[in-house]
């Protein structure tokens, strides 16, 4: 049973999804920054690697975006059904992803990209069914 | 664009995708045996993770972000996501096997959009090459 009304609910659910792909984008580019972790393993260890890794602002930010995504979601989730909530979620984060990686990240998101993003994304609604 | 993933590279992604799915799975039969958790007892959270299946789900996410973030410091995001999508497909198949839910025809056909989603990138280039500014010649 849904408890919200339709804005409500796809406020919350927009809300876990921007704050998903905050996450992700964070976190993607500050491992660009920080570098190929197997060369830093082979340099400087796992302590090092894993230093290197939470030593980096960016980083933390990204896994704060990740928190706040997830107690999102919890928020989200005792208002929505799960049903709902979950591959809408999911979907928007993945088509979000990949727009947000193109400008904030600069990749080529090529056609066989979109296309992949399209697909998981339709993949992840049909799983919910 | 490159396309340089060795089979280490590869297996890398592989360890993702198993840790993802097999970490979720585990965390799932776990809380199934603790049984529900009420928002006024939040405590029983805490009791769970003496579970050995949640505290073991608990190990493989771990596994999971460690071999995430190394393969986001040499792959594209737009690469990895989709890649790793193929843990949804594991985590079907396993609430199949060992879970013993029922998988709709629905789910199913989501299954086969994903592999195909997964298709789609796994053979293309890894890595978006940006060119050198001028005057930072190597």
């Amino acid at each position: 049973m849904t408890y919200a009304g339709p804005v409500e609910t796809w406020t919350t659910i927009v809300a876990v999804a921007v704050t998903a792909v905050a996450g992700d984008v964070l976190t993607a580019g500050a491992m660009r920054r920080i570098g190929d972790l197997d060369e830093i393993r082979a340099r400087s260890g796992l302590f090092g690697a894993i230093k290197a890794v939470t030593s980096s602002r960016m980083f933390l930010l990204g896994v704060l975006a990740m928190a706040l995504s997830f107690f999102s979601l919890l928020f989200t989730l005792s208002k929505v059904d799960v049903s709902l909530a979950a591959p809408a979620s999911a979907s928007l984060t993945f088509i979000g992803n990949a727009a947000a990686a193109k400008i904030f990240l600069h990749e080529n998101v090529d056609r066989r990209r979109w296309i992949a993003a399209l697909f998981v994304c339709a993949g992840v609604i049909l799983l919910s069914k | 664009m490159k396309h340089t993933l060795t089979p280490q590279r590869y297996l890398i992604l592989l360890v993702v995708v198993l840790t993802a799915s097999f970490g979720d799975v585990l965390l799932s039969h776990g809380m199934s045996q603790v049984g529900p958790v009420s928002v006024h007892d939040l405590g029983l959270l805490l009791t769970a993770l003496k579970n050995p299946w949640v505290m073991g789900g608990v190990v493989l996410l771990i596994g999971f972000f460690g071999s995430y973030l190394t393969a986001l410091s040499w792959a594209d995001l737009t690469f990895v996501l989709p890649s790793t999508a193929f843990s949804y497909v594991i985590v079907a198949l396993l609430s199949r096997v060992w879970l013993h839910e029922h998988v709709s025809t629905y789910r199913w056909l989501g299954i086969v959009m994903i592999v195909c989603g997964v298709g789609f990138v796994a053979n293309g280039p890894a890595l978006t090459e940006h060119p050198q500014p001028v005057g930072e010649t190597q």
